[in-house]
């Protein structure tokens, strides 16, 4: 067998490590303003969530309502460790990975743990169970006291050098990245996606399902919990109410958005989402504050349709960003035929949230209902 | 006489409902068993029971000597028996050659860690380069070498059925187990499965035992037949004498008028 390089395969690496080192380039210069340097790191934190989740609910098959809960963990534990150290040894760089590796192992433990019940449970049931997770992760925190976490007012938390913060998160996505796609791709990986199509007969064709599930909890909260700990050192303080179980759906929204089982489209999700909420967040300022939800919505409301609905579909094949891609380079379409079975698509996407089918179902109602009528005039 | 699957009163209860009872089912090595049965009578329950889906409330069964007990689905089928479903349960989303190495993840030859893999060891591509030209041979075999980059759910019915078989068999066990495999298919179909059948009967040194309602099927594959009514064992053994057994027409095809 010929060994290709697959490009498909590294274009996320390439595109997340061009942006980084691009990013790095623009900020030594001084391009970079504050705020240019937080919506990096945000942008950063929410790559990081949506792809961990995206293991969970695209490869897994399981629906997961307690990421923020994970992250919430992690940005306490990982935001305490930092604090402590950083009086013995200094807020630097071993200090910051210290930090993560706390808080992004002990979000890893309450992961098993609430995997635990996953193997139970099934679609709805673990929703609402991992809900509640993420709700009991954040009243712990807000009855802390105020000498350990703090409490209502929240943690104070050492904030790392701005200059640097935002590399080091685009550092930790491409480090997540590819310890999750390499993981997908590999022998484990077919065994995570078997139990997503089939849990019967993952079972039956001997896939250790417990084992697996577990695994792929904890390494998506792990995850999770390293994104909260970027997060305690891009703010002053971390307060509880932030990852509320909204939190946790936004981060969903952005798996579904990106397309479920898609790590690519997590991660542009995930980097539109938050730069809209971003930019929102400072055009609408005073009395236009509450228009910030009402346009996020929207715009959410628009991807949607546009995605899903059937009666764009010949505009979407047009318009897409393959088409234009392949225009620009003039590159000729792939034969299908052609295609080898490494390069057959990982991304397949599964029928837990079926969008599609909502959507569409709709209209065959319609269509159904509305060709008697037409018969009956001719 | 060795046996490869031995159950002794085997049968379960749901509640007060007696699903299957003293099932006794003895099937020698490389031969082909047939579970037959009118709608209902528990053949499918038989298979979960084997399979570890429900656990026996009476009695116990042995696979090649070792006596089964209170094990999970997955340890069953590493333990040798593989099985596949009524209504095909295949890895829809995955290719072909993918469904096929799923099958092959737990063989020893195919060890690689966790960490292996995620780090990309050397091991990791050779095991990957491996477990493809197995599933590549399997596939082979059934005749699916051509579908293998499709996606198993837009493979025809027929060859659906086949690629379940072939992933069951991918497992390596000793004791195949096929629920109503020619279920849906019409006559040529029917005869082409039970070549193939017969063929990884010879080719693997396979045992299987089958479930199916086709008694023209059946009669033509199995060397012994168990016939279940109700949960219960109608009448067992060679195919010729169990067919022409007076109950069994009954169970059938009801009773003659001048009996009643």
């Amino acid at each position: 067998m010929k060994k290709k390089f697959k490009i498909k395969h590294f274009i996320n690496y390439i595109v997340v490590g061009a942006a980084t080192i691009i990013f790095t380039i623009l900020n030594s210069v001084g391009v970079l303003g504050l705020s240019e340097q937080f919506l990096l790191e945000k942008i950063a934190i929410s790559i990081i969530l949506a792809v961990s989740l995206g293991l969970v609910v695209g490869f897994l098959g399981e629906l997961s309502l307690g990421h923020a809960g994970f992250m919430c963990i992690g940005a306490y534990i990982g935001g305490k460790v930092a604090s402590l150290l950083s009086e013995s040894m200094g807020n630097g760089f071993l200090t910051l990975i210290i930090a993560l590796a706390v808080g992004g192992l002990s979000a890893a433990v309450a992961g098993a743990i609430i995997g635990l019940p996953a193997l139970r449970l099934k679609g709805d049931y673990l929703a609402i169970v991992t809900l509640a997770f993420g709700e009991i992760v954040k009243t712990l925190f807000l009855n802390s006291s105020e000498e350990t976490f703090g409490g209502p007012i929240g943690l104070e938390t050492p904030r790392y050098d701005r200059n640097s913060l935002f590399i080091i998160g685009f550092v930790v996505v491409l480090i997540m990245l590819a310890v999750i796609q390499n993981l997908i791709r590999s022998k484990h990986g077919r065994a995570i996606t078997s139990i997503r199509d089939s849990e019967i007969a993952a079972r039956a064709t001997g896939i250790n399902v417990t084992k697996y599930k577990l695994l792929v909890f904890a390494l998506s909260a792990f995850f999770a919990g390293i994104a909260g700990v970027l997060f305690s050192y891009s703010n002053y303080r971390v307060q509880c109410t932030k990852f509320d179980y909204n939190y946790s759906i936004e981060i969903l929204v952005m798996v579904v958005l990106g397309g479920m089982g898609s790590v690519n489209g997590s991660i542009i999700a995930a980097s539109l989402i938050t730069f809209l909420q971003i930019q929102l967040a400072s055009i609408l300022t005073g009395d236009l504050a509450v228009l910030q939800n009402i346009f996020y919505a929207l715009v959410l409301i628009l991807i949607v349709i546009y995605n899903n609905a059937p009666a764009l579909k010949g505009f979407r094949e047009k318009h897409n960003l393959k088409s234009f891609i392949s225009k620009l380079f003039k590159k000729k379409k792939e034969d299908p035929s052609e295609v080898r079975d490494d390069e057959a698509k990982w991304d397949r996407v599964p029928t837990k949230i079926n969008m599609d089918e909502l959507l569409s179902m709709d209209i065959k109602v319609t269509e159904s209902t509305m060709k008697p009528d037409k018969g009956g005039k001719e | 006489m060795d046996y490869i699957l031995e159950t002794t009163d085997l049968g379960i209860a749901f509640g007060g409902l007696k699903a299957a009872e003293h099932v006794n089912i003895s099937i020698k090595k490389n031969e082909i068993y047939g579970l037959i049965g009118p709608n209902g009578a528990g053949k499918t329950t038989i298979f979960n029971i084997i399979t570890g889906v429900y656990q026996p409330t009476w009695g116990s069964f042995k696979l090649d000597g070792e006596v089964i007990k209170n094990l999970p689905q997955e340890k069953i089928n590493q333990k040798g028996i593989a099985r596949t479903f009524q209504n095909i349960r295949l890895f829809n989303n995955m290719t072909v050659v993918r469904n096929v190495m799923v099958g092959l993840h737990n063989r020893k030859e195919y060890k690689c860690g966790f960490f292996t893999s995620v780090l990309r060891l050397p091991k990791h591509f050779k095991v990957e380069k491996e477990m493809r030209e197995k599933a590549k041979e399997l596939l082979d075999i059934f005749g699916l070498l051509e579908e293998r980059n499709n996606l198993a759910c837009n493979l025809p019915y027929g060859k659906q059925r086949k690629l379940e078989i072939a992933r069951a068999l991918a497992t390596n066990p000793k004791l195949l187990l096929l629920d109503e495999p020619a279920a849906g298919m019409n006559p040529n179909e029917t005869m082409e499965l039970a070549e193939t059948i017969k063929l990884i009967r010879d080719k693997f040194d396979m045992t299987i035992l089958l479930i199916d309602h086709d008694l023209k099927f059946v009669s033509g594959l199995c060397d012994r037949v168990t016939v279940l009514n109700f949960g219960t064992v109608l009448a067992d053994g060679n195919i010729s004498e169990v067919l022409n057994n007076k109950d069994v027409i009954e169970a059938y095809i009801g009773k003659k008028e001048e009996d009643e």
